[in-house]
């Protein structure tokens, strides 16, 4: 079974987020990226099925060259190999246009990635690309398993509620929790990552259906107002009557 | 060209998020100066879906077709890009739920359409431009994004815009039919579960949410959370730590790696208030910590705070709500 996983490089979960440049660009002055926490969902599950099953696993980044430390992670935690695609990921229809090319070139039984990145929360990219190559996509998806060679069977949130759905392979898939317990690479994973092929490839043209103009931070809380514990029934009134929410 | 609007039905009602988003389509539409049209699919009564002028909806498409009652992407798109043609619809809005962003997703793909998901307010339309202000860094910032396709394609954030209400207006409804072939419903869901709320509030819908972390000391305590969220008609939820050690199911786990809420208010019972936490609850319109620890961090985003056992502050906040006239 070939998987293709698709990870995207964001700020570390406890960043401080800033814009310089009139607003204009995120400012990466002193940021700590990561793998995009729900990618590895994705990636784990995948190493599992994979040594349940045989195949292989293959990352890929759409991303420019700062990206490949977390990418070399990847590889670490237990991918086969890398595919970056040189560009700047501009929107989210830019980059399923290049997972789209990716995969079609490489055959993929399973396409799998994140429910979103923690950065741009579009929560777009594995659906377009479902559309775009014709094959079913199931997000997102908390439960992963295969039935036979050719069927999987996962199980999707929906508000409210989950569904239980069975494709035939080729599909996408998005992840999150519970779907496994992501993984951190041991010393000899990292040992062996670096004489992992990581491929470069240019961006296979493709257009960006949106700009990033601004940005702007929400206002700040104006401090909080504490009741004493001995007298909490008295936050209940003001709830009603000053924060008019009850 | 006229603005469309997707909105999901759930037991024979309209969903509160598909509400706001008829209320957001119909107020798009009154600043191009054209009128809203809405697309509705599945389990759904007709007079709900009349009652969807008072949200400013002038008319409603329907298809009855039983097979649509589950969601089945690939078919649930072939109805709403038929309406989108019919309507020569120039904006379609969606609520940002599992279910319209993955529609809303595949429709950017086959009609060649901008998308914006995560939306928190109404876009400014100015001249050529059409920019919309979008949730990111997970609820850290806003971006202005332009859409700069001719067809814009707008997924609107859960209790960010309000319920518009047009007193006695309805709408008329008239029936749609995509022609659905078999092969339209290939992957059709197995089986669909639905929570047990013991009509209780379903937390992506909540508008107060009363959420328990580690500090609650164990599940035999949850009673006081659930009590509480009774008394407020509220949905109940709970930190990462919770759920991983199951306290509490998967489902109610709020944050990063979580679902993300917006309510109205949102009561946090001895959760320390991570960043990873406050990730997926900062959007939430008052907050309130219940935590022993005076040095939380969850208290510097708060609004309104106690510092106490929540085993002890939850039975008065019971009790207070109690009294309250409802
Ligand atoms: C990549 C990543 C993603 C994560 N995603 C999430 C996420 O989505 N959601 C999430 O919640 N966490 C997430 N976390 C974990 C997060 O960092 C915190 O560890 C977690 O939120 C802590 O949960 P807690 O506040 O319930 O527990 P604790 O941190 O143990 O805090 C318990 C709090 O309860 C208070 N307390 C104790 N006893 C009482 C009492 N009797 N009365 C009142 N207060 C009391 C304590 O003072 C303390 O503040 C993530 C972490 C990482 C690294």
């Amino acid at each position: 079974m070939k998987i293709l996983v698709c990870i995207s490089n964001v700020p570390d979960t406890t960043s401080k987020i800033n814009f310089t440049g009139d607003n204009k660009e995120f400012d990466k002055n002193g940021v700590q990226y990561v793998i995009n926490p729900w990618d590895e969902y994705a990636l784990t599950r995948a190493i599992e099925l994979k040594e349940a099953k045989g195949g292989s696993v293959t990352v890929l980044n759409v991303g420019e060259a700062d990206a490949e430390p977390n990418i070399r992670k990847a590889l670490a935690i237990g991918a086969d190999d890398a595919i970056r695609v040189n560009a700047h990921p501009k929107d989210a229809f830019f980059v399923a246009q290049q997972i789209t090319a990716i995969a079609k070139e490489g055959g993929y039984d399973m396409i799998l990635m994140g429910k979103e990145s923690i950065d741009y929360n579009g929560f777009q990219v594995h659906n377009m690309v479902g559309e775009m190559m014709g094959i079913p996509s199931v997000t997102p998806a908390f439960k992963l398993d295969m039935v036979d060679d050719s069927t999987a069977r996962l199980e999707r949130e929906i508000e409210g509620g989950k569904e239980v759905v069975e494709v035939k392979l080729p599909f996408v898939a998005s992840a999150q929790q519970p779907m496994c317990e992501p993984r951190i690479p041991n010393m000899r994973g990292i040992m062996t990552a670096r004489t992992k092929p990581l491929k470069v490839v240019e961006a296979a043209g493709g257009e960006a259906k949106s700009e990033y103009v601004n940005y702007s931070k929400p206002e700040k809380k104006s401090g909080v107002k504490l009741i004493d514990a001995d007298n909490a029934g008295e936050l209940i009134k003001l709830l009603r009557n000053e924060a008019k929410v009850l | 060209m006229s603005v469309l609007v997707f909105v999901e039905g759930l037991n024979g009602e309209i969903k509160k998020s598909s509400l706001e988003a008829a209320s957001y389509g119909s107020q798009v539409a009154q600043a191009m100066g054209t009128s809203a049209t809405a697309v509705a699919i599945g389990d759904v009564h007709e007079d709900a879906l009349a009652r969807l002028g008072e949200q400013g909806i002038s008319k409603v498409l329907y298809d009855a077709d039983d097979r649509l009652k589950q969601f089945v992407a690939d078919a649930y798109v072939k109805v709403i890009a038929k309406a989108a043609q019919q309507e020569s619809a120039k904006v379609l809005v969606f609520s940002n739920s599992n279910i319209g962003a993955a529609v809303g997703s595949k429709l950017a793909v086959r009609l060649n359409g901008s998308l914006a998901t995560n939306v928190t307010e109404l876009p400014k339309i100015d001249g050529g431009n059409f920019t919309v202000t979008r949730g990111v860094f997970s609820g850290k910032a806003f971006a202005q994004v332009n859409l700069t396709s001719d067809l814009k394609i707008i997924a609107v954030k859960k209790n960010s815009t309000d319920i518009i209400s047009n007193g006695g207006t309805s709408a008329t409804v008239e029936k749609i039919s995509a022609d659905l072939a078999e092969s339209d419903f290939a992957v059709a869901p197995k089986e669909t579960v639905m929570q047990e709320t013991d009509g209780g509030v379903l937390l992506p819908e909540a508008e107060i949410v009363v959420s328990g972390g580690r500090g609650m000391k164990g599940p035999e305590n949850w009673h006081l959370i659930e009590e509480l969220a009774k008394e407020l008609g509220a949905a109940t939820a709970c930190s990462k730590p919770v759920s991983d050690i199951g306290w509490r199911p998967h489902h109610e786990h709020v944050g990063q790696t979580g679902i993300t809420v917006s309510p109205n208010l949102y009561i946090a019972a001895g959760i320390s208030g991570a960043i990873q936490h406050l990730a997926g609850v900062n959007s939430s319109k008052v907050i309130v910590v219940i935590n022993k620890d005076p040095e939380a961090p969850f208290f510097k985003a708060a609004d309104y705070g106690i510092v106490g056992d929540a085993l002890e502050v939850l039975p008065k906040l019971i009790e207070a709500a109690k009294a309250l006239d409802k």
